[in-house]
């Protein structure tokens, strides 16, 4: 019992961080940040592993390698995209904190 | 290693991951905040290989694995063109949802009759929305990638078959919580996975990036899902983040685009096939050569550049970036026009021009330019064509009506550098092409650009 209200409450508490680090956001950084989220669920990754260790039989190995390989691709090419798109900002955002600085 | 420091670890992953969300969200931060999602990710990927619990069984599998994933995914995102990164980034997404569908189905069957009622019905929500989520990000992928119709696929009886695949997912999903058994999974993997094609099908091309955002929130949550039920805190952490920050930026982008989400979806199923586009055919059209273009430029005072995905196609920012400089330096006042959507996502055409040194204080969101079109004498139209057509406030019940558009008909003069008369990724007709005001040039972007910058220059 103890483990279902401790279990929601991560959820419930995730799901407002969730929901308040991103409320605020230039349409400008939707994309990187869609794929930056992106990224994060390829964590996935873990769960993979953690399959995979205790699998038993051919079809659970082949499953659950099969399941890495996929989770490895979506986390690691994941953030190198995300990173190769916020490269491109580089220039951009610093002339935005000048001209946000001149402004003040 | 002793598994409350090993969960104690991993929550150090968890707050990495809201500070990459967060950090992400800002101009300034963004860069870090990827970093700080790439920290994250290592400290969990190695902290799994120390669980207590870990029997160390299959570890050259596991470790080859991961390395033919790096060997995969790290070249395909480094050699991505800028034009190409939508798809990917949809591709990637569809892996993910369903390495987590796989995820749940062997744990499913590992756990055999010992499933408790709640981790069966973890399991069913994750196979049925991670195959969603994969084969989705895939009809999404191939419309991206132009591999099959960007339009909306309707046929008849098409809702209802939609509506039966439904039904028949709920259905199996309950058999298989009466049932327990492989069998009613895999059917219930395989009506989930046509379940997900039959839910994208109908989405018209303009929206495909909600789409592409809402199924990476799907993801998410199953991430979260499958968290419990292989008892990883950490998984229901970042699942949860990426499920509640994808739906609130799926929000986002359909009201940059002026849509409700649950038009987006489902506006395509009430919709009736498009008419009054045949007709269009053969209308004629004012086209102009380079030189023609060079001289309404040339005795404007104000011009506004307004880019769209020709323009990224024909990797012609460099080229537009020449030709605005040259404006400028003839004492034209010179803006670009960008539409949040313009291009194939959100803020992906602001990604291009900063990437060709566009000045920032030149780049101006829709907001701003319109209402100084009725001052500006020539709207150059670089390869857009959705983002500028009337048609989304003239016609209701045509896929783009609603959405806000540039209002370039304001404008003194309006150029369209255009391939072919071929319409926009929406599929639909642009009666601007056709107004008395409208010139056309055609050709490749960059080379027209090219040929624009040289007249100008003789002149």
């Amino acid at each position: 019992m103890m483990e279902a209200i401790a279990i929601i409450s991560i959820f419930v508490l995730a799901s407002f961080v969730g929901f308040e680090v991103v409320s605020k956001v230039s349409s400008t950084l939707h994309t990187p940040l869609m794929s930056g989220a992106n990224a994060i669920h390829g964590v996935i990754l873990v769960g993979a592993i953690i399959v995979a260790d205790h699998a038993e039989t051919s079809l659970e190995l082949g499953l659950s390698v099969t399941a890495i390989i996929l989770a490895t691709v979506n986390m690691v090419g994941g953030f190198v995209v995300t990173d190769r798109m916020l490269e491109m900002f580089k220039g951009k955002a610093r002339d935005n904190s000048n001209k946000s600085k001149g402004e003040k | 290693m002793n598994s409350s420091v090993n969960d104690l670890i991993g929550l150090l992953a968890g707050v990495c991951f809201i500070l990459s969300l967060k950090g992400l969200s800002h101009p300034r931060t963004a860069r870090r905040g990827n970093l700080l999602g790439v920290l994250g990710a290592t400290i969990a990927t190695i902290l799994v290989f120390f669980r207590s619990e870990n029997e160390g069984r299959n570890l050259i599998w596991i470790i080859g694995a991961i390395a033919i994933g790096v060997i995969i995914g790290v070249p395909a995102a480094r050699k991505v063109q800028m034009t190409a990164m939508p798809q990917l980034v949809a591709l990637f997404n569809g892996v993910g949802g369903g390495a987590a569908a796989l995820v749940a189905i062997v744990e499913y069957i590992k756990l055999g009759d010992s499933a408790s009622l709640a981790e069966v019905i973890a399991t069913v929500f994750t196979v049925v929305v991670g195959c969603v989520s994969f084969s989705g990000s895939i009809v999404t992928f191939l419309k991206l990638q132009e591999l099959m119709t960007t339009a909306p696929v309707i046929f008849p009886g098409g809702r209802f078959v939609i509506a039966a695949t439904l039904t028949g997912v709920l259905g199996v999903s309950g058999w298989v919580v009466g049932a327990l058994g492989n069998t009613p999974l895999l059917v219930l993997a395989l009506l989930s996975v046509i379940f997900g094609v039959l839910f994208v099908l109908p989405v018209g091309g303009a929206d495909v990036p909600i789409v592409i955002s809402l199924l990476n929130a799907f993801t998410g949550l199953t991430v979260a899902a499958s968290g419990y039920v292989l008892n990883a805190t950490l998984l229901i952490i970042a699942g949860t983040l990426v499920g509640a920050s994808g739906t609130i930026l799926t929000r986002l982008m359909a009201e940059a685009m002026g849509r409700s989400l649950f038009g987006t979806l489902f506006g395509a199923f009430t919709a009736k096939p498009q008419s009054g586009t045949a007709a269009a055919e053969n209308r004629p059209v004012k086209s102009g050569t380079p030189d023609d273009v060079a001289i309404l430029l040339n005795y404007a005072r104000r011009v506004v550049i307004v880019p769209g995905f020709g323009l990224a196609v024909a990797q012609a920012q460099h080229t537009v970036r020449e030709l605005a400089d040259l404006l400028t330096s003839k004492g034209i006042d010179v803006a670009y026009g960008i539409h949040p959507v313009a291009g194939r996502m959100p803020g992906h055409l602001n990604v291009l021009l900063a990437e060709a040194n566009v000045p920032y204080e030149q780049l101006s969101e829709m907001d701003e330019v319109n209402p100084t079109f009725p001052q500006t004498d020539v709207a150059l139209v670089i390869g857009a064509n959705d983002v500028v057509n009337p048609a989304a406030k003239t016609t209701p019940g045509c896929p783009i009506y609603g959405m806000p558009i540039l209002d370039v008909a304001q404008a003194g003069n309006v150029i369209f550098l255009k391939r072919s008369m071929r319409p926009g990724f929406a599929g639909i007709e642009n009666e601007l092409l056709f107004d008395a005001k409208t010139t056309l040039l055609f050709g490749d972007a960059k080379a027209s650009l090219a040929k624009v910058v040289s007249s100008l220059k003789g002149l």
